[in-house]
């Protein structure tokens, strides 16, 4: 066996040889540790994310003048500027203001991707809930609902349907993002990996590996925005 | 006891209501006839603040919904409507239909609220429905769970917009009659209809807008045989041939 491998050149050396698949398998407490990180940052951030889309997208829907514009700005912000200039501002600056005030990157992290995909889920929510006639709207003022309450007994759970796919989509996207951490020594999948492929120069297997992983947690989501996509087109 | 008083109603440059006073008393039927375009509508639909007068005062059982930071929602409770394209919710059940509204926005327990819906929705003849989706029933039949919807509301007053204009003509029937008998109880009703026949059945007054303005106002009887105006009997000669 070893014969062989020896006889096939990149097996041996180069950026993907054996030794170097060997050592990552032999190390991988630091990258389960980083998926660990990425996965609480992400699943966090998403909550975060989802209630400020929410929030947000009902307000950028309404007629009211004010929470509309409140709404335009915070999404205009946050889609139209990098995630990494805002992960660095919350990072360097915010400190700044207080002295001796600390941050755990790991908040940094959800703060970061919710706020950033907080904004695209509120366009998401905001074309859902424009999708639902304005007969829904006005029958449930006309029984009595304050808009609040129309929009969260009548419009929203009819949007919610409309904008699950859209919704997936957008977590796939959160969970990539989280990588951006890894700029700020985050203690993610990213960083993780590429501290360790860094240390040793197993960057080949590592990133691949890293990227895998990062494949496993998107593709059931992306396969399950697909599912909801046919779904609701079947159900029309 | 609705009262409207010099009510307005611009859409940009088109004037949809022009001064309109009306007062109608607790308890009557009213018919407001009209041909399309005339306001009818954007009328009922100020009675419930769906539209907001551009100037004028609605009135309602002595509270001025047009005043700043007026308890509209308060008033709307008692001032059910039923619109012309039925606007369930398609997501609830037709039982959760007419009861959402009443455990949400009244606070009325569960278990009472569903035992009214049962009794509405029995009324209208939909009891055997109660657990379908609005999507699964007939227009005729959707119309009905909305008359449902607005009488478990317990409503002094129901507003009904142009109620059958969406149904087939084979249903018509079925929801007008459901109509005609509420009009035997005391809740007083405002109808926006093309259905000359429940003017003549069961309404106290009607009224005739054109053009944003009130051209007549009487008894059915009034309306029907000695309308005032030519465009009323213009109007007349060609819903009536």
């Amino acid at each position: 066996m070893s014969e062989l491998i020896g006889r096939i050149g990149f097996l041996q050396e180069g950026p993907f040889a054996v030794a170097r698949w060997q050592a990552l398998f032999g190390n991988m407490e630091q990258l389960w540790q980083g998926l660990l990180v990425t996965l609480q940052v992400a699943s966090l951030g998403l909550a975060l994310a989802l209630a400020l889309g929410v929030v947000f997208g009902v307000m950028s829907s309404s007629t009211w003048r004010l929470p509309c514009a409140i709404a335009r700005v915070y999404v205009e912000f946050f889609q139209n500027t990098p995630l990494l200039v805002q992960v660095f501002m919350i990072f360097n600056v915010i400190p700044m203001l207080s002295k001796g005030m600390f941050i755990p990157v790991m908040v940094i992290g959800v703060i970061g991707v919710g706020m950033y995909h907080g904004a695209y889920i509120s366009e998401v929510v905001r074309a859902g809930i424009q999708s639902i006639g304005s007969g829904q709207l006005e029958a449930g003022l006309s029984q009595g609902f304050s808009y609040v309450g129309t929009m969260r007994h009548i419009i929203i759970p009819q949007a919610m349907r409309i904008v699950l796919p859209p919704l997936t989509n957008q977590a796939v996207n959160l969970i990539k993002n989280t990588s951006v951490l890894a700029v700020i020594a985050g203690g993610d999948l990213m960083y993780a990996g590429d501290s360790f492929a860094g240390r040793h120069g197993h960057y080949g297997p590592t990133y691949i590996v890293v990227g895998m992983l990062y494949f496993f947690m998107c593709f059931p989501l992306a396969v399950l925005t697909r599912r909801l996509e046919e779904r609701l087109r079947a159900g029309e | 006891m609705i009262e409207l008083v010099d009510v307005s109603k611009h859409f940009g440059s088109l004037q949809a209501l022009k001064n309109i006073n009306l007062k109608i008393p607790s308890g009557q039927k009213i018919v407001i006839i009209g041909p399309s375009g005339s306001g009818k509508s954007t009328l009922i639909r100020c009675i419930n603040m769906l539209e907001k007068p551009s100037s004028g005062q609605v009135i309602v059982d002595g509270v001025d919904l047009t005043a700043h930071r007026a308890p509209v929602a308060k008033v709307r409770q008692s001032v059910a409507m039923v619109f012309q394209q039925f606007n369930l919710y398609p997501h609830k059940t037709v039982l959760e239909n007419v009861s959402l509204a009443p455990i949400v926005v009244k606070g009325v327990p569960k278990a009472e609220a569903t035992e009214s819906a049962m009794k509405y929705l029995e009324r209208v003849g939909i009891k055997g429905h109660a657990d379908k989706y609005p999507a699964q029933l007939s227009g005729g039949q959707q119309q009905r769970v909305a008359i449902a919807r607005a009488l478990n509301m317990h409503p002094k007053v129901m507003l009904f917009d142009e109620p059958t204009s969406a149904l087939d003509p084979e249903m018509i029937q079925e929801v007008l009659e459901v109509i005609i008998d509420l009009a035997t109880g005391g809740i007083t009703m405002v109808v926006v209809t093309h259905e000359m026949g429940f003017a003549k059945e069961a309404a106290d007054r009607v009224v005739f807008i054109d053009e944003g303005q009130i051209l007549e106002d009487g008894t059915p009887e009034h309306f029907f045989e000695a309308p005032q105006h030519d465009r009323t009997k213009l109007f007349l000669s060609k819903i009536l041939r």
